[in-house]
């Protein structure tokens, strides 16, 4: 039969199920495959923080939402046009993301009387018969039955054959977008090579859902996306975390110093230990610690030996680490503190995004104890920022915070990713010696940058000893002498403050260079308030947008920057932390737009805020 | 790095030119004194070696030792050793730390630094006090122990230290004292040609906070009916008169006279290398204020090799670049799936 194959520019789907039902797996595969057509995307994935919470349950969904359209993409999408429900929990906990008239793909199976009563509908209630979803276009499938018949041949335990059904789901969303299965093929092929079962039930599934789309008449029409108009050049897709990780690798390259990574489990920071465990043949060590106060003091060893000194974890683990990181600020030494941000306070919302940990990596140590602060804005831009980390912790001797967060760091997007070649050298040299004329060596001379010498064991004549007892000035000894240490204080500070000289001026990212309002904003709300701007500005509203990279110390030119605006907002996903600092440092009257829901802003949000702001609402 | 042996060096090459600052009458002097005295005979260049220390009297060292030095925070400097030593192998490491530092606030460390087995020497100086923060009981004072914070005595139960790092696998495990500076030097050199974590822990007097809390073990009228020197392959024989010795009576270690009660051949003769008779001799614990206690052993209770995690770091890695040859960034960076924008 023919089929209608109508063209969209922009989709939103919404893969959600019980986890253990794979939603995870279903949804990269079908980004991976969006990713290679060229289409641009962002996602968001969003699981419960237990790894398989009761079966059926309200808590025990998974999701993972993708958007990807023909113009370009900056957030996952503020409501869903379809939503695959595997079962009555799934479709219960996000419906109300799901845009009206948007299609329902629901696993009937999942809906029978024990999966209605977990999700907690009352006796006899079933949503897909009840008539209360006749405003979405409802298609529904027995995924369960389907995979088993599907299956028949397989010598498999029911259980296990269950658990292709996601692939089922996959393959019938391929034939839906005019998609090739050859990408998953080749993934199952590659994951599953060697239990031949497995991988043949996953591959059996996956054609399965696919001819079922191409022979049940009920489905009249296939949709396809165009690729995107982006920049020309060659792309990958990129998730946060991964984009970390290999900006550590290519600084570690860059520097030719090798990587250490001192770390100690926790989510959602976890995958960069992960993927830097896996690239030992970059000479990457990683050290999984007994706990976060060893894996930053094991990075802090071995800096002091020359390596690039790294540690990654969350809110919590930096809270362990503070004290550690006041060593490091002591021993002005290189060390790049990772802290992928999670909901807090204490264990909090460990798989929800939050930007709270702002005012922590400010001030969150004892004594005055200034640590420059970089925060990475979208998946692929931790891969800079990483890099950039690594650059001034290494040229400037101190250790540095990387804040990145929960929403872009499990999210990807896709990456024009660089060559080397095209990356800058990390110039770094070791103190190889007494220079002629030098009788003894002064482990805190500094030089133009306040900058002292890094002397690392094993070079002769250099031998000293550092700690974290105050120190005199140009010699290191240990000094208690009241104007020393203020003036100990004073210079670590100036030492943190002259950076500013070696980082770039702030930029606007769009709109007028002064007006009514600027959007400044910084870390995950990129993607939303850039949409949301771009929308106002193409309705004829003046708006501004920055986004600030360097938060300690700030762009020189950032106060001149906003000063030419009439008001200054402030989005963040926490109470209000960056506008403290900048309303402290520039007295600006700026004005907070603060969610704390665990997940990111969305653009209608930020539309809405901007229009109230302007006046217009 | 240079490997190249400098010129003999002496004692005097490892003092460094800041004055030392314990208390006059500390027992930290005689250990500083023996590690200045046994250093130039390692034949290691200065420049590689590593003092790391925490916080408390005894992590002080560094500063007076002209080598590398780290006076890190409280109970990490073992952690701090772990990184420097799994990232430069070729660095002589040494961890100077106290009863507080490593086996309270740092002892999650100190067990996982024995574990892994990292070829570094880890010097415990214990003193059975608080001595920096001025007199409170730390985790090996005795029980009923009155300190400035426990005025009614002590209720902690003490650690053991020596069965604590036997019990974390610890590859070798040795105890002196600093009223003893041959044994002392003898155990500071065993430590450092044991290839692995050496745990060696040093009775050390607080003549300020806890004088004379080993005063038994030391003191020339009781060292001798106190205590036991290990010697591998030799029967275990103490007392003034050499007169007596250690029998095995099933699991039980019990004195015996030597000639009356039993003879040099009935006794048990030290093995260091057997982990199970370790295991009683580092229970060998008793208060010593106890009628019928048992001598208190010092020397090696054990020495084994297992592979150190460094030297399975650096081999895992050059394993990997056998396989697969040096990593490439740019096909790191382009990964599997890429697609063109024209």
């Amino acid at each position: 039969m023919t089929r209608k194959q109508e063209v969209l520019s922009d989709v939103v789907i919404k893969f959600a199920g019980d986890s253990g039902d794979g939603m995870q797996l279903t949804g990269s595969q079908f980004t991976n495959s969006t990713a290679l057509l060229g289409i641009d995307l962002a996602t968001f994935p969003d699981f419960p923080a237990e790894i398989r919470a009761p079966q059926g349950t309200l808590p025990g969904v998974s999701g993972f939402q993708l958007h990807f359209s023909s113009e370009r993409v900056f957030t996952p999408g503020d409501e869903c046009d379809v939503l695959v429900a595997m079962n009555a929990a799934a479709l219960k906990t996000n419906l109300k993301t799901l845009k009206k008239g948007g299609k329902i793909i629901a696993n009937t199976d999942g809906f029978d009387a024990k999966n209605l009563r977990l999700a907690n509908y009352p006796d006899g209630v079933n949503p897909l018969e009840d008539g209360s979803l006749s405003n979405y276009e409802v298609v529904r499938m027995d995924v369960t039955k389907m995979t088993r018949e599907a299956l028949k041949e397989v010598t498999m335990g029911m259980k296990e054959k269950d658990r292709a059904k996601n692939m089922f789901v996959l393959g019938f969303l391929y034939w839906m977008y005019n998609r090739s299965l050859e990408m998953t093929e080749k993934f199952l092929t590659d994951k599953f090579g060697k239990k031949p079962e497995i991988l043949d039930s996953n591959l059996k599934a996956l054609k399965a859902g696919y001819y079922y789309g191409e022979t049940t008449e009920t489905f009249t029409t296939t949709y396809k996306v165009e690729r995107a108009k982006m920049e020309p050049g060659t792309y990958r897709s990129i998730m946060g975390n991964q984009a970390l990780a290999y900006g550590l690798i290519a600084a570690s390259q860059k520097s030719g110093l090798p990587l250490f990574l001192g770390s100690y489990p926790i989510t959602p920071a976890s995958d960069i230990l992960h993927e830097l465990s896996r690239h030992k043949s970059f000479g990457v060590r990683t050290f999984q610690a007994e706990d976060e106060i060893a894996a930053v003091t094991a990075s802090i060893g071995a800096s002091y030996g020359g390596s690039l000194g790294i540690t990654t974890t969350s809110g919590p683990g930096v809270a362990l680490k503070a004290e550690a990181m006041g060593l490091a600020v002591m021993l002005e030494i290189p060390l790049v503190v990772v802290n992928i941000q999670r909901g807090g306070p204490s264990t909090g919302l460990p798989t929800k995004t939050e930007q709270s940990d702002l005012l922590q990596a400010y001030y969150g140590r004892n004594g005055e104890c200034p640590m420059p602060i970089i925060a990475s804005s979208t998946p692929s831009d931790c891969f800079d920022v990483a890099f950039e980390a690594c650059r001034i912790s290494v040229q400037h001797m101190t250790p540095i915070m990387l804040l990145s967060d929960g929403y872009i760091a499990n999210g990807a997007e896709p990456w024009k990713f660089p060559k080397s070649d095209d990356l800058p050298e990390l110039k770094v040299k070791f103190k190889d010696g007494l220079a002629e004329g030098e009788d003894k060596f002064l482990p805190y001379k500094r030089d133009e940058k306040l900058v002292r010498p890094w002397a690392i064991p094993g070079t002769p004549g250099l031998e000293h000893r550092i700690g974290g007892i105050e120190k005199q000035d140009v010699t290191g000894n240990v000094n208690y002498e009241p104007e020393n240490h203020q003036h100990m204080v004073f210079t670590r500070q100036a030492k943190v403050d002259r950076i500013a000289d070696y980082i770039p001026e702030q930029k606007l990212d769009s709109g007028p260079e002064s007006g009514k309002l600027l959007v400044l904003g910084w870390g995950s709300t990129y993607g939303a308030i850039k949409s949301a701007v771009a929308e106002l500005q193409a309705q004829g509203h003046a708006v501004s947008h920055a986004h600030i990279r360097y938060i300690r110390p700030f762009p020189k030119n950032l106060g001149d920057l906003m000063k030419k605006f009439d008001q200054v907002l402030i989005p963040e996903i926490n109470n209000g932390q960056l506008i403290k600092i900048i309303r402290d440092q520039y007295l600006i009257d700026a004005k907070p737009y603060n969610k704390i829901m665990g997940v990111p802003i969305t653009k209608s949000e930020m539309v809405m805020k901007i229009k109230q702001m302007l006046g217009l609402s | 790095m240079s490997q190249t042996i400098a010129p003999a060096l002496t004692a005097k090459d490892f003092a460094t030119d800041q004055e030392v600052r314990w208390c006059p009458g500390c027992g930290d002097y005689s250990i500083l004194a023996q590690v200045q005295k046994i250093m130039p005979s390692l034949g290691i260049p200065k420049e590689n070696i590593v003092v790391i220390s925490g916080i408390g009297c005894s992590s002080r060292f560094p500063y007076y030792m002209n080598t590398y030095g780290m006076h890190s925070i409280h109970g990490r400097a073992t952690a701090v050793a772990s990184g420097l030593k799994a990232s430069r192998p070729d660095l002589s490491v040494w961890i100077v730390t106290g009863d507080g530092d490593g086996l309270s606030i740092g002892g999650n460390h100190t067990i996982h630094l024995l574990r892994r087995n990292f070829d570094v020497n880890l010097l415990l100086f214990n003193n059975q006090i608080y001595g920096l923060t001025k007199g409170q009981y730390s985790p090996t004072s005795e029980e009923r122990k009155v300190t400035k914070s426990t005025p009614f005595g002590s209720i902690d139960h003490p650690f053991n230290p020596a069965a604590l790092a036997l019990g974390a696998d610890a590859t070798f495990v040795a105890r002196s004292m600093d009223r003893d500076p041959k044994h002392l030097q003898d155990m500071l050199l065993r430590s450092q040609k044991h290839k692995g974590a050496s745990f060696l822990e040093i009775y050390q007097n607080c003549n300020i906070f806890n004088d004379g809390a080993f005063e038994t073990f030391t003191e020339k009228s009781t060292k001798p009916d106190n205590t036991l020197f290990l010697e591998h392959g030799k029967p275990l024989v103490f007392g003034a008169q050499q007169n007596k010795g250690i029998k095995i009576d099933g699991f039980r270690p019990k004195v015996v006279e030597i000639g009356t009660e039993a003879s040099l051949d009935d006794l048990w003769i030290h093995d260091e290398k057997d982990f199970y008779k370790a295991q009683i001799l580092v229970r060998m614990f008793d208060d010593p204020r106890i009628e019928g206690h048992l001598p208190r052993p010092f020397g090696v209770f054990y020495e084994t090799e297992r592979p150190c995690y460094e030297e399975m770091l650096n081999l895992q890695i050059e394993e990997v670049i056998t396989a697969k040859g040096k990593g490439n960034l740019d096909k790191l960076l382009r990964g599997n799936e890429v697609w063109s924008i024209e």
